[in-house]
């Protein structure tokens, strides 16, 4: 089905090639889970067994043949999948682009929404289903054409547990035993049972390791761990406050934000907070109000200096450093020094920070370039810069790898160990193990 | 993706009214007569015709002329400014002085120019809130494909970056919170409001470009604009109601030219 000799990729105007010397076989009907720490080049594999690395993009050595007829792909975000508005026509419009006659398409559309278990009829406006009913429309698209290969790039990192799992039940049910998988994941525990061959690529070129999945809870396993490979069986270390809290740095009373209304919280200094709960809960809302970013609709966000919605930019950022989930959307400068520098931060604060969030060799760097996790530790920089006692994150960890993830954990850990609230929206059950010392958990809005 | 997701309304069904479930096609070809008609005239009581037969017509697009009038505010809104701009500065102040304070001097002939001017702009503006309100984007883009030979790369591709505006207003909303987050706000300052207007938009525009590639590659990935002959699962049929749509469209653009010219 798939065969590789000693191929690689580099992609246009980048020096380190993305693959290399890779030679790998997959026969049909095989379920592969690629594995590898970040920057092993599994997405860029993905992208070349689909045909989605067009020649002018970069530079092929070696020979990649994908003998599919057909090949579905389902990405990360359902968000930038989507194409129509109504959700079955979402399904038919792969088969409209394949040219199938119109007395068979609205028969198909039928019968893969069933199989993916979708629970709405045809015209469904697409917008108003939630992440992981948008990602199950999306896997009825890909699935749709009759695919004989297909290729999953993580396609429950956006989502929260309950998203992620209507995704891997509508995987277990509809995909045909004949039909070869190749899935790329990084939290990997949930997925295991649902493929039938590991192979760990190698930072660097080649792959490391191809073996069964149980092989995986093994020595083996420890050592994957180890090299940034999120691993079943080998969970962080919990790290604990050394020191009881101290003062409140933030609380909440009768708090309604939009027409989602909160229970009554406090913020203490020395103190980790986890905000949890499903999706539309109003977890990122609840960052925001307490972030001095959204006013409350009606109660208050109180603090020894007022309510924060009411300060200026300039005294909230030296009070309250807010880090969203999209690390982009916080960049306003074209380097990572002129990032951190941003609002008059001294150069030393600057040296300090590019030195303990290991991105000194990038201060040059425009942060718009950055890898996931190079830009996830920016942006915590840059909201560290102005010293402020309250850290607030959305999603801080979504899409890291172990490594950075531990790397993460351990920041956070160190500041509140300094006396700083940590305040972490999140539906990483591990980011609740490890580090909080209080769990805020929401409930669906009615 | 955590939080609130931004949830829309579900689309209000389609409309049944006679004139709005006409193919998206001939409503758009019978308002481009119809327009053209009213942008070549200045005849007040020709454009008081032609305003008068959008509002008679609204409800078989099943709008109210009350609904017509909301819907249509920025239009309601230029004409207003259209009026009392051309009273103030109007170069030919020739007719009959009707109204003099000062330097503001209304004649006769002010008031038939700024009138008209205003019924133009309306004559063309409410007609089009008819058409495009009670036109489903997707059925435009399947109307343009099967009755106008427009290719599907282009109206399929329009449609799709179509759904991604949408999203931009939240992300405007998120990026101007992240400015301020970083201590970023412009006070009082105008230019300083201007410089993080344009930075906020620098932001938008990276974000939608890098989801707009992202969009294309998915699209890619699913044989779309791949060479393949491509067929529709929503066929449109046309009907003799259609032709019908045009030639009222056309018979009220001759009647408009015929009373401007009588």
């Amino acid at each position: 089905m798939i065969k590789l000799e000693g191929y690689g990729w580099r992609h246009a105007g980048r020096r380190a090639w993305a693959v290399r010397g890779l030679d790998l076989r997959i026969a049909r009907g095989e379920r592969v889970l690629l594995l590898g720490p970040s920057g092993a080049g599994k997405s860029t594999l993905l992208h070349a067994l689909a045909g989605l690395l067009p020649e002018d993009s970069g530079q092929a050595e070696g020979t990649v043949e994908v003998a599919a007829a057909r090949t579905g792909i389902v990405f990360q975000d359902p968000q930038s999948q989507l194409v129509m508005s109504r959700a079955g026509d979402e399904v038919a419009f792969g088969l409209e682009n394949l040219g199938w006659p119109l007395s068979r398409i609205w028969p198909r559309v039928d019968e893969v929404l069933a199989r993916v278990g979708f629970g709405y009829p045809r015209d469904r406006a697409t917008d108003a289903l939630s992440g992981g009913e948008q990602q199950r429309l999306v896997l009825a698209g890909a699935l749709a054409p009759e695919p004989d290969l297909l290729l999953l790039d993580e396609p429950t990192a956006n989502l929260d547990p309950a998203g992620a799992a209507l995704v891997r039940q509508a995987l277990r049910d509809a995909v045909g035993a004949d039909t070869t998988v190749v899935l790329v994941e990084h939290r990997i525990a949930e997925v295991l049972e649902l493929v039938t061959r590991v192979v760990v690529l190698e930072p660097g070129g080649g792959v490391r390791d191809d073996i069964a999945p149980h092989l995986l809870t093994g020595p083996l396993g420890a050592e994957l761990a180890a090299a940034g490979v999120w691993v079943p069986g080998h969970p962080a270390a919990a790290r604990r406050a050394a020191a009881p809290p101290g003062d409140v740095l933030l609380s909440t009373h009768d708090l309604r934000v939009r027409h989602l209304a909160y229970p009554d919280t406090a913020v203490r200094a020395g103190e980790a907070l986890a905000v949890t709960g499903p999706n539309g809960s109003g977890k990122s809302t609840l960052a925001l109000a307490l972030g001095g970013l959204l006013p409350p609709a009606s109660g208050e966000v109180r603090s020894p200096d007022g309510p924060p919605h009411r300060w200026r930019a300039r005294a909230l950022a030296g009070r309250i450093g807010s880090v969203f989930q999209n690390p982009e959307q916080q960049f306003v400068t074209a380097s990572v020094r002129d990032e951190l520098a941003l609002g008059g931060t001294p150069p030393a604060r600057v040296d300090e920070l590019l030195a303990r969030l290991r991105l000194d060799h990038l201060a040059g760097a425009n942060p718009f370039t950055l890898s996931g996790g190079e830009a996830r530790r920016l942006s915590v920089a840059t909201a560290l810069a102005a010293r402020p006692r309250l850290l607030i994150l959305d999603e801080p960890t979504f899409g890291q790898d172990r490594r950075t993830w531990l790397e993460l954990v351990d920041l956070l850990a160190g500041l509140r160990g300094d006396g700083h609230g940590v305040v972490t929206v999140t539906h990483d059950p591990a980011v609740v193990d490890t580090l909080a010392d209080r769990v805020l958990h929401l409930e669906r809005a009615p | 993706m955590t939080g609130p997701i931004a949830v829309s309304a579900p689309s209000a069904p389609p409309s049944t009214a006679l004139l709005a479930r006409r193919t998206p096609v001939a409503k758009i070809v019978a308002l481009a007569l119809f327009t053209t008609a009213a942008l070549l005239t200045r005849d007040v009581a020709a454009l008081g015709f032609a305003l008068a037969v959008t509002f008679l017509v609204a409800p078989l697009f099943g709008i109210t002329p009350w609904g017509l009038l909301r819907r249509g505010w920025p239009a309601l809104l230029g004409a207003a400014s259209v009026v009392v701009s051309l009273a103030l500065f109007a170069a030919d102040r020739s007719g009959t002085v009707l109204f003099a304070a000062g330097p503001i001097v209304i004649t006769t002939t002010v008031l038939v120019n700024a009138l008209s001017l205003a019924m133009r702009l309306l004559a063309i503006a409410l007609p089009s809130v008819l058409v495009f309100s009670t036109t489903d984007p997707t059925d435009l883009a399947d109307s343009l494909i099967q009755h106008a030979r427009v290719s599907a790369r282009f109206a399929i591709g329009a449609l799709a970056a179509f759904r991604l505006v949408g999203l931009l207003g939240d992300e405007w909303r998120m990026i101007a919170m992240a400015r301020r987050a970083r201590g970023i706000d412009a006070g009082r300052n105008p230019l300083r409001w201007l410089r993080l207007f344009a930075s906020t938009a620098f932001g938008l525009l990276v974000g939608a470009i890098r989801r707009g590639t992202r969009l294309a590659v998915a699209m890619d990935a699913r044989g779309f604009d791949a060479g393949l002959p491509r067929t529709v699962a929503r066929p449109m049929p046309w009907r003799p109601a259609d032709w019908l749509l045009i030639a009222a469209g056309a018979a009220l653009a001759t009647a408009i030219q015929l009373i401007a010219h009588r």
